[in-house]
């Protein structure tokens, strides 16, 4: 390391590695975790959400939650904004959650045809 | 890439309390629910509560566990890392009085609510043996901004204007202590940095070392640049193995990186650190003792001035400072002076670590802004004395400190305030006495502590505390009087008046101030032969009351001397008065409360 650009580079790198601790983010994205949600496969959901979030660098933090109450939808992904504002993503699979990424927490537009609001129209 | 952090406290504290093997269980049940992947454990440092320790934080949730054991991690992987479900009754919760309800949320728990937490940032959030977390949240950049970009003087202008004074007890300004050593000319000139911690209670410096040795690296960095050192010491006690080992290891990556070494970012400012251990004698806290044990000879003081920062270690230049100011350095020139001097009092500026002990609810670690009365320190932060006793006494400064009463409780902290009201800063130990606690007793403790550490180079120390423990034994015993207090009050005063360095000239300070505030428990003691907190044992008498008396012979039968006769079921026991060795196993024993002590 000879020079701040050398230290601001290994910080960017560095950051990756705490940056799951650090709270100030845009976005939380949960992913319901309980017996229901696994069983309807969650698990591969949550692990491409984590993998996908990290290579991008998106601005959220992904994280689980138990049952939300809603079993017949799973497996389930909520979108909370810093708002407070959430979206319910329902029968997930690992590509529709990349897209949801993508759109929601990358530009900001909700992918509306995933979300329960509208499977119940 | 990791969903989720497992942080789990590795400080002495929590250590002794098996969060080792709570560690090694974390990993195995990651392993056991195949989520190894996906979530990380790592070792951190104190989180301040030790009290409710082991303590382990998972993140991104922000939640805090307490009092964890190894059987618990599987519980915890299980429901709140794969379901999801944040195992409650294992959280850290405070319980708010007003509405009765259960606060999880860390921010609002009374603990951490009043603290400001600046030296001890990155304790419990970091892994203080991997440098790029360290990097990560900013560190080193205030090296790398110092280097680049100021001027020596220009460092130490800022850190004057920062108003940050020492915080191993004195409260000198720091700035003004680099630029004496700035001033002096030659170009061989060292660094030291005093982690010589040995205040009885008191562990601030070792969990800034153990949690974040690196911000201290950093601040070392910044003052030798600023003093013109190329070469630093870390004086340290080999009784804190954990903070040793961490900082040969935040040493040596530091190197590897080029953060220590030659040409430090490419500016032409060469500095290494060396660590030098010490065998744990209060003494070679004293700046002179200290530069004499690293220089290899007998930790002993020498008479001042010379003052070290015009003839130091090897007879150099050299600029002594604590853990607690070094770890300030780097957050100062990263925000600037004006941020810092934001906080505190007019005198006292920035935040002071305390390390709470005693009788109190929540021990552990706090950092305070200066200007905090004991009060919040006491009440709000450490939750007040368990079991609902009542508050007797606050001792702030370590053997060379005093005690405070409930009269000094809404003082706002600063050097100024707390010499003022008969004590004094210290390092930050700050033990909490209740009613249950003898005040001669106290000074019997500190002073017993001091005659052993007194280093034996003047007499008024080595003679004088010997000399000042056996009168504290005799009032202990009973065998003391009013003549004897005025006479032991001398003798403070005339060791005040001619020891040669600062430990023995504050030696005296338990007795004085525990005289001062305390002098009719002093009384009672001499006088009546009596101890109102009834914890000197010769002064105490037993009886065993006849109408509660069972007639069980359990108190006889406890009895080492034969000082209890009775007839079982028959005649109400009785304690022969001068038999008795007063050693409290009939009082234990009783199971009726019939045996009274007073």
């Amino acid at each position: 390391m000879k020079s701040l650009e050398d230290l601001r580079r290994m910080r960017e790198e560095a950051l990756k590695k705490v940056n799951v601790r650090e709270g100030d983010k845009d976005y939380r994205v949960v992913v319901g975790m309980a017996t229901c949600g696994i069983a309807a496969g969650a698990r591969p959901v949550l692990n491409r959400l984590v993998e996908e979030a990290a290579a991008k660098d998106y601005n959220c933090t992904i994280t689980q939650t138990g049952c939300i109450g809603m079993c017949v939808y799973e497996p389930i992904v909520e979108v909370y904004g810093k708002d407070g504002a959430h979206t319910t993503y329902i029968h997930m699979d690992p590509d529709k959650a990349v897209r949801v990424l993508e759109e929601h927490i990358g530009q900001g537009h909700v992918v509306e045809e995933y979300t329960v609001n509208a499977a119940r129209k | 890439m990791y969903r989720a952090n497992i942080l789990c406290c590795a400080g002495t504290g929590c250590t002794a309390n098996r969060s080792q093997e709570v560690f090694d269980s974390f990993n195995n049940a990651l392993k056991k629910y195949e989520l190894e992947a996906e979530v990380k454990v790592i070792k951190t440092g104190c989180f301040g509560l030790c009290q409710k320790g082991p303590i382990v934080a998972v993140y991104p949730d922000r939640i805090f566990y307490a009092h964890v054991k190894p059987e618990d991690a599987e519980r915890i992987v299980a429901e709140h890392l794969y379901k999801g479900r944040p195992v409650t009754e294992l959280q850290l919760s405070d319980e708010d009085l007003a509405t009765n309800e259960t606060i999880y949320d860390i921010d609002k728990i009374k603990f951490y609510e009043k603290q400001e937490r600046i030296v001890l940032r990155n304790c419990g959030k970091i892994n203080p043996e991997d440098i790029q977390e360290y990097i990560a949240l900013g560190g080193y950049a205030a090296l790398g901004k110092a280097l680049t970009q100021m001027t020596p003087q220009e460092v130490i202008d800022e850190v004057k204007a920062s108003g940050l004074r020492g915080r191993g007890g004195a409260g000198f300004p720091t700035g003004k202590k680099w630029q004496f050593e700035a001033d002096q000319p030659g170009d061989e000139k060292y660094v030291i940095c005093n982690a010589d911690e040995g205040d009885p209670g008191a562990f601030m410096d070792r969990s800034v070392l153990e949690g974040d040795p690196h911000a201290v690296l950093e601040g070392m960095a910044i003052m030798a640049y600023a003093v013109g050192a190329h070469l630093g010491y870390i004086y340290i006690r080999a009784e804190y193995p954990i903070a040793v080992a961490r900082l040969n290891i935040a040493i040596n990556q530091a190197r590897e990186l080029g953060l220590l070494g030659k040409d430090i970012f490419g500016s032409g400012f060469d500095f290494d650190i060396e660590i030098r251990l010490g065998a744990g004698a209060f003494v070679c806290g004293e700046e002179t003792a200290l530069i004499a044990s690293i220089e290899g000879k007998r930790g002993m003081p020498y008479p001042k001035p010379p003052f070290p920062a015009v003839a130091g270690v090897w007879g150099k230049p050299t600029s002594i400072n604590n853990v607690e100011t070094l770890a300030n350095i780097a957050q100062i020139i990263d925000k600037g002076a004006a941020w810092y001097s934001s906080i505190g009092t007019e005198t006292s500026k920035g935040t002071k670590v305390f390390a709470l002990g005693g009788k109190i609810k929540n021990t552990g670690l706090v950092e305070v802004p200066m200007g905090t009365t004991l009060r919040e320190i006491i009440y709000e932060i450490g939750g007040g004395c368990p079991n609902n006793k009542e508050f007797k006494a606050v001792q702030t400064g370590g053997p060379s400190g005093g005690c405070l009463t409930e009269l000094e409780l809404d003082t706002p902290i600063d050097y100024e305030n707390l010499t003022a009201a008969g004590s004094m800063m210290g390092s930050g130990g700050m033990i909490v006495l209740d009613e249950d606690n003898c005040m001669v007793d106290v000074a019997k403790f500190y002073m017993e502590f001091i005659a052993d550490e007194s280093c034996g180079k003047c007499t008024p120390c080595r003679v004088g505390t010997r000399r000042l423990l056996e009168m504290l034994n005799k009032i202990i015993e009973g065998e003391g009087s009013l003549e004897l207090l005025d006479e032991m009050e001398q003798l403070c005063h005339e060791i005040q008046d001619t020891a040669l360095c600062g430990l023995g000239q504050t030696a005296p300070n338990p007795i004085l101030s525990t005289l001062h505030h305390f002098r009719k428990e002093y009384e009672t003691h001499v006088v009546e032969k009596k101890c109102p907190a009834k914890v000197c044992k010769k002064l105490l008498d037993y009886t065993i009351d006849p109408d509660l008396c069972k007639m069980c012979s359990l108190c006889a039968r406890s009895c080492p001397a034969e000082a209890i006769n009775g007839v079982p079921g028959k005649e109400p026991y009785r304690i022969h008065p001068t038999k008795c060795i007063k050693c409290g196993n009939c009082y234990n024993t009783c199971r009726f409360g019939a045996v009274k002590m007073e």
